[in-house]
Order: C-alpha cells, then sequence, then structure tokens
C-alpha cells in the first residue's frame, strides 16, 4: 500500500514540508494535485521538461519526490526525459513523464518502443487546447501501439484518474496517458488526495535489480520479443501479435463514459475533457428550460466509447461535437454514429492570446449558442462565428 | 607462409591432462558462445573483456545493461545479464532512471559509434555532465556496420565508405568528432579511456580499462567512458586479416588509444601518441629479450 | 646421384589450446595474433561453417593470444607443467 506524506505549509500557503503519512486535503493547483496524487500512488521517479502549460507539473515533482525517496530529473529535452522514465521503469519502479503536446511528440518514438517493450509509463499531457486528441489516440509514432487515454474534466477527476492511470499501467503493462489542459493544470480546486485502492497488480517479475544476471535466468527487458537464449524466445511477429491481442482486450474492458439526458434526446453532445464539464452545465441548463437535449463526455478517448456514443445517437436528430480544435475526434463519434444521424462539429480552434491558454470560445455563452444552432436548426444550421482572442481583437 | 605449416598438426580437439587451464573459451556471463556477427569482427573482443572485468569485480549479480542498436543488439540474447533493449541513441537516459532507482547496481551501456556519436550525442554529452554514476561503452568501427558500412560521426578523413566512396572529405563531409576527447573535457567525467582490439595487448589493456570503469562507478566515483576501437572488416570491404591493421592505421591514428582523463587528469591526442610510442619501444626491448609470453 | 639426407630435432611446446572447429568463421585473426607463429589455416578442410579453421603445431607457449582476439570464441588455453616435446624427423634428398 503505497501512503501519501502529509504537507506543513507556511502562512502564505505555501508547502514547506513533506513528511509523514496521511491525506491531503486543501485548496491547490491541479498541477500540485496531479503530482501528490500520482505520488499517492506509488509513483517515485518523474522526468520532465518545462513547458508551458505543463511546467507546473513538472515543478512540483521536483518539490515532493524527494521527500519520499523518489528522483525527479529537470531532463535536458524530451528525448532524455522518455528515456529516464523508460530506465526507472525497468526496474519496476512507478514512473511518470510529461509536457504538452508539442514536446510529447519528441517523445513518439519511445513511447512506440515502450508500448511494445510492455513498460507501464504514465504520461501527463498539458496540452495547449484539444488538438492532440489524434496524438494521444491514435499516436505520432510507429507501430501497432495504443495508449490508454483518460481524459479528467475538472482536478477532483484528475486525481482520480491520475491514480487509475498507475494501476492501468500495472495491470495492462501499457502506457497511459492523461490528458488534461490549461484549466487542468492551472485551476485551483478544493480536493483530496489519498490513497485509492484499485486491487491488486500483477508481481513484476520482469523488472530489473540485475540479480539474476549470471544466473542463467537473466532477463531482457526489450520491444523486440527476443528472448534469452535457451528461452522462450517469440520473435517480433508473435510478440506483435500478442500486443495487439492485448489491445484488443484493453477495447473490451476499459471503456470510461459519462452521458446525461440521452434517451429522448433530439440533439447529442459529444464533448471530452475540461470543455466536457462547460458542455454538461450547459446541458442541464438547457434541459431545465425544457429543451430535449443531451449530452455523452468520454472520459477514456481510447478506447473509445463508440457503443455509448452509438446509443445516444439512435433517436437523435442531430449529433453536435464540441472541441477545442479544427475537428478530431468529430471522426470517433462518426465511427460510432456510422451514419445513424448527421454528426457536426460546433468547437474551434481558440486559444488565448499566447496560444497556450484559454481561448474565448470556451464559455458557457458560447456554448449555448453553437448548441443552440444546431438543436434548432439541424446539422445545416449556421453557427455563430467563433470569438476572436484579444490578441486579434488588437 | 608460416614456416610452422610443415610441421605436424596436434591434436586440438580435447583437453590435455597435466595441464592447467590459462583462458576460457567464453566469458562466464555469455550464455552461448555463438553469434551472427560477420568473421573478423571487433564486438565479440569487447564482449569478452567488459563479462570478465564484471566477473572478475565480483559485480555481476548487481549488474544491468542497456544495449543501444547496432549489430551488437542481438548480444542481448546471449549475455546472461539483466538488460534493457534501448532505442537508437537512447541507451544513456534509460542507464540514469536504472541507476537513480538502482543507485547500489552497476549500470553500464553498450552502444556503438553510429548508436553514440550520432543519434545519440546529446544524450551521452549530458549524462557525463550530469555525472551520472554510470558506465558507457562505445563500440567505435566509423561506420555504420549494421546497414553495410556507411559514414558516421566518427568515420575518419579520407576513410572510405558506403556513402563516402571516394573517402571523407572534410569539405563535403565534414570532420569527425573525437567523443572521447569531448567527454574528458565534462566536469562530470571521472574517467576517459580510449581502447582497442586489433591484437592481444590491445585487447588485455583494454579489458584493465573497463575494470578501472566499473570500479570507480562501484566506489560512487561519477561518470566514466570506455571507448574502444574495433574492427569491421565487412563495412570497410577489405580481407577480415587486414582488419586490425587498417585500423591501427586508420582510426587508430586520430582516436588515440589511452587514458584521456584519469584521477583528474586530461591527456591531449599528443601526450597520447608519446605514451604509445614509449609503450610500443618497450615492448619492442621485452621482445628482443626473449618475448613477452609470460605476461599474459 | 642423390644423397638422403635425415635430420632430427625436438619443438617444445609449453602450452597448448583447444580449437572449437565449427564455431570458427575462418577470419584469421589469431594466425597474425600468434607470436611463436604456430597455428595455420586448412588450406582445404572447412567445417560445419564451410569456413577454413586454424590449426596448431608443435611449438605452443600457452600464452593464450589467440584467445583474446578470436571474435568466435573458439579458443581454451592450457599451460604444461612440464613442456612437451614433439620429434621432428625431416627427409630430404639431395642432389650429388
Amino acid at each position: 500500500m503505497n501512503e501519501l506524506a502529509s504537507i506543513d505549509r507556511d502562512n502564505r500557503g505555501e508547502v514547506t514540508q513533506v513528511r509523514g503519512l496521511g491525506s491531503r486535503r486543501g485548496l491547490m493547483e491541479g498541477s500540485e494535485a496531479i503530482a501528490l496524487a500520482s505520488i499517492a500512488a506509488g509513483c517515485r521517479f518523474f522526468a520532465g521538461y518545462p513547458m508551458t502549460p505543463f511546467t507546473e507539473v513538472l515543478e512540483h515533482f521536483a518539490k515532493y519526490l524527494p521527500d519520499v525517496g523518489g528522483t525527479c530529473i529537470n531532463a535536458e529535452s524530451e528525448l532524455e526525459a522518455v528515456g529516464m522514465a523508460w530506465g526507472a521503469l525497468s526496474t519496476g519502479a512507478r514512473a511518470a513523464t510529461g509536457s504538452t503536446g508539442q514536446g510529447l511528440s519528441l517523445m513518439q518514438e519511445s513511447f512506440s518502443e515502450i508500448t511494445l517493450a510492455e513498460l507501464p509509463l504514465v504520461i501527463f499531457n498539458m496540452a495547449r487546447g484539444q488538438q492532440d486528441y489524434f496524438q494521444s489516440t491514435r499516436g505520432g509514432g510507429h507501430g501497432d501501439y495504443r495508449h490508454i487515454v483518460l481524459a479528467p474534466m475538472d482536478i477532483t477527476e484528475a486525481v482520480e484518474l491520475t491514480q487509475l492511470a498507475f494501476h492501468l499501467a500495472d495491470i495492462w503493462r501499457n502506457p497511459v496517458l492523461v490528458y488534461g489542459d490549461y484549466l487542468t493544470a492551472h485551476t485551483r480546486e478544493s480536493v483530496t488526495v489519498d490513497t485509492i485502492d484499485f486491487g491488486p497488480v500483477p508481481e513484476k517479475a520482469w523488472a530489473l535489480d540485475g540479480s539474476l544476471t549470471g544466473s542463467g535466468d537473466s532477463r531482457l527487458v526489450s520491444p523486440l520479443g527476443f528472448g534469452k537464449h535457451g528461452h522462450p524466445n517469440p520473435g517480433i511477429e508473435q510478440h506483435l501479435r500478442s500486443i495487439s491481442a492485448k489491445h484488443k482486450a484493453i477495447e473490451a474492458a476499459e471503456v470510461r463514459c459519462e452521458s446525461g439526458f440521452t434517451d429522448d434526446a433530439e440533439t447529442i453532445v459529444v464533448a471530452f475533457g475540461t470543455p466536457a464539464k462547460f458542455v454538461r452545465y450547459v446541458v442541464q441548463a438547457m434541459r431545465a428550460e425544457g429543451e430535449r437535449v443531451g449530452y455523452v463526455r468520454p472520459i477514456s478517448l481510447w478506447p473509445f466509447p463508440y457503443e455509448a456514443v452509438a446509443q445516444a445517437a439512435a433517436g437523435a436528430r442531430t449529433v453536435a461535437v464540441f472541441e477545442l480544435c479544427a475537428g478530431q475526434m468529430i471522426e470517433d463519434v462518426r465511427l460510432g454514429v456510422l451514419g445513424a444521424a448527421p454528426v457536426v462539429g460546433i468547437g474551434g480552434i481558440s486559444t488565448d492570446g499566447s496560444g497556450f491558454g484559454v481561448g474565448p470560445l470556451l464559455d458557457a455563452e458560447h456554448i449555448r449558442e453553437r448548441i443552440f444552432a444546431v438543436h434548432r436548426g439541424g446539422a445545416g444550421a449556421e453557427l455563430p462565428p467563433l470569438p476572436d482572442n484579444e490578441r486579434t481583437q488588437g | 607462409m608460416s614456416a610452422a605449416k610443415q610441421l605436424p598438426v596436434l591434436d586440438t580437439s580435447v583437453a590435455p591432462s597435466a595441464a592447467r587451464k590459462v583462458g576460457d573459451l567464453k566469458p562466464d556471463l555469455l550464455l552461448t558462445q555463438e553469434h551472427n556477427m560477420c568473421p573478423g569482427c571487433g564486438e565479440p573482443l569487447v564482449l569478452r573483456s567488459f563479462l570478465e572485468a564484471l566477473s572478475e569485480l565480483d559485480v555481476a549479480q548487481r549488474s544491468i545493461g542497456i544495449l543501444g542498436v547496432g549489430c551488437y543488439t542481438s548480444f542481448g540474447m546471449t549475455m546472461d545479464v539483466d538488460l534493457v533493449q534501448a532505442l537508437h541513441g537512447r541507451a544513456p537516459s534509460i542507464a540514469t532512471g536504472v541507476k537513480r532507482m538502482r543507485p547500489d547496481s552497476i549500470v553500464f551501456t553498450l552502444q556503438g559509434d553510429g548508436d553514440m556519436v550520432n543519434e545519440g550525442l546529446q544524450e551521452v554529452l549530458h549524462t557525463a555532465a550530469r555525472g551520472e554514476n554510470v558506465t558507457c561503452i562505445l563500440l567505435n568501427n566509423g561506420v555504420f556496420g549494421e546497414t553495410g558500412g556507411h559514414m558516421t560521426a566518427t568515420t575518419v578523413l579520407g576513410q572510405r565508405t558506403k556513402n563516402s566512396l571516394e573517402g571523407r572529405d572534410a569539405a563535403y563531409h565534414g570532420y569527425p568528432i573525437l567523443i572521447g576527447d569531448l567527454l574528458a573535457r565534462l566536469e562530470g567525467a571521472a574517467y576517459v579511456a580510449r581502447g582497442s582490439v586489433h591484437n592481444a595487448g590491445a585487447v588485455a589493456r583494454t579489458k584493465k580499462m573497463l575494470k578501472r570503469a566499473f570500479e570507480i562507478q562501484r566506489d560512487g566515483g561519477g561518470f566514466t567512458f570506455v571507448e574502444v576501437l574495433t574492427m569491421c572488416p565487412t563495412g570497410w570491404f577489405i580481407p577480415t586479416g587486414e582488419g586490425p591493421d587498417y585500423m591501427h592505421s586508420t582510426l587508430g591514428e586520430v582516436h588515440v588509444m589511452g587514458e584521456l582523463k584519469a584521477d583528474g587528469r586530461i591527456k591531449s591526442t599528443e601526450e597520447l601518441h608519446e605514451e604509445n610510442a614509449k609503450r610500443q619501444q618497450e615492448i619492442e626491448a621485452r621482445l628482443a629479450a626473449g618475448g613477452l609470453e609470460e605476461d599474459s | 646421384m642423390t644423397t638422403t639426407i635425415k635430420s632430427r630435432g625436438t619443438i617444445k611446446s609449453r602450452g597448448t589450446i583447444t580449437i572449437d572447429l565449427d564455431t570458427c568463421k575462418g577470419c584469421e585473426l589469431c594466425i597474425t595474433a600468434c607470436p611463436p607463429r604456430v597455428l595455420s589455416m586448412t588450406e582445404h578442410a572447412v567445417n560445419r561453417l564451410g569456413y577454413h579453421y586454424p590449426e596448431l603445431h608443435p611449438g605452443c607457449t600457452g600464452c593464450a593470444a589467440c584467445l583474446f582476439v578470436c571474435p568466435d570464441f573458439c579458443f581454451e588455453v592450457f599451460r604444461y607443467d612440464e613442456p612437451v616435446l614433439t620429434v621432428i624427423e625431416t627427409v630430404a634428398e639431395v642432389a650429388q
């Protein structure tokens, strides 16, 4: 059982010391909550490279990990960061890395290989908007690899999904990516970080400590499916097939989704992550006014909740997808709906002036207008123009 | 033709009685002596050297290796060592993660010049600069052997490769990187040595370097680095028997053998050349005085 | 008219080796590495892999140079407590 160290703060609320064991409750930034939740889950190694809006996740790992006997390395680049996590994982430690989608692009090659080496990496993407849906669910890396992708809508859920990520990574020996954004990293919420017991995980007999060197039964952590001479040596083809079969099993077992008001809904809105919380709020408000709208919130982006989307779309006139990008998740929604109803994107690209943070579109009024447009006018309805950020406005 | 050829052939199929064994077929840490390297390859000689060094230092049972990508990658199946298979160039970072989580283990990387000096140059430099307490072993043959003999960052000027057919030309291809010299300048590097396997004496000297590097790591001394020049007759397009001489006269003249940094002192290429010349004179004097046979 | 000359001598071997012929890849590194030059490659015979392989002649010192340079781990090296002598007889026909 991994327990969380307790934290002392000075009169300005800054953490002065992490000591003892117990839970942590209080108002804290998402990046701090994610670091603490990771430590609560037993994470003892983190390596990362600063990048907005992910930087503070790294900062909090750097602050807390040494106090629980862990290590946080400010790596020289994302290439080194993911490599270091790879090494730590090979010893059986719970380890993580992270960045913004741009930084994760640099890590893709290693992500592919770590998946094929069946190492339980946890990855945090504090993304700039939702432009990394393809990257996280399809990947930019090579080969037949998949990551479980969990998308919390707020800090409380991030605390839970972060710990679940470490658990699922160990259960499946497969990387799990937690998809957050600027708001996940930087919003302060009142949360409690306690170790969540998700049940036992398999023993890591494959983990290296050097003790079997020279025994005739030494181990090899490899993405290539090679075994040691005289031991099972399936080769790359069989190895890749077994991982493919594992991914099929994950697809069947690990779909997570929330939906509401879908039974009689004429319009279904699909959204994930932080924007999904806004969408849920707007849909609830519209329902209160008697509008027959419903929502589906994929929590696992891979495996994607195709069935939930299909069921929700069954009686609907229009399926709308709200995402803060040019349109990526909409492809999965279309696969789920399979032509049962028209699918239309009602989100779009919206950032602040820096390009890193929250754009004006992430606003209940704007979202309401856009849902209303398709709710009244159907898939062909004209949407209000996208609101511009302060830089465009001049 | 050797004069010995006229003499009778002795039976070498069985071990003699009334004799003591002074050299084993293979190192203990090798599951089988068979491998799929080409004839005349220098890499297995380095394999023997560092595996024997680990056994002799009695640190084998806490040793973890990280393999780069090259011909030597297939040793992963035959080395009886806990291993991680890395990506091309990424072994030093993986070694860092392993060492930080298992500080009591002896952690080493095995990489080629394409892996370490081309693809992964920044990894090894930063790992050295951090003073990471690991040992990086470089197998330097100046070519991408696995792809069939292409130019790397250590290919010396004038050396012919598949993509420098008329020889490496500084104006067109740029200059080689002397990675050992680069690393020696970094504060975090405790020990930097360049060995070679072009003859028995060089192999023995290389093994001593590897042993010293592991000892320093064992004692928490910081980053250690042993580069070893190895023959690749296939990638050099020469007969196997000419490998050692070719290596000595091309790569060996530029990447000069010796301890580039030890006990806090850095040696220049000129100093190493001088040292090696002196060493050669001594060997020749001893040969003249009756041979080196009792030396091993 | 010819005369037959017989000469007789001994060669001292202070050591010897075993050779795992079937793992040899015929690179010949041992041939030049051998200080007393007592190894030679077969001219016609080949091993399981189709390579020529080294053969040992009298005069081995047990120095292990062959083992040090052999990439294919073919050699074991031994030293005798007492040197082994090989008697060599050569016969030559000399024209008068």
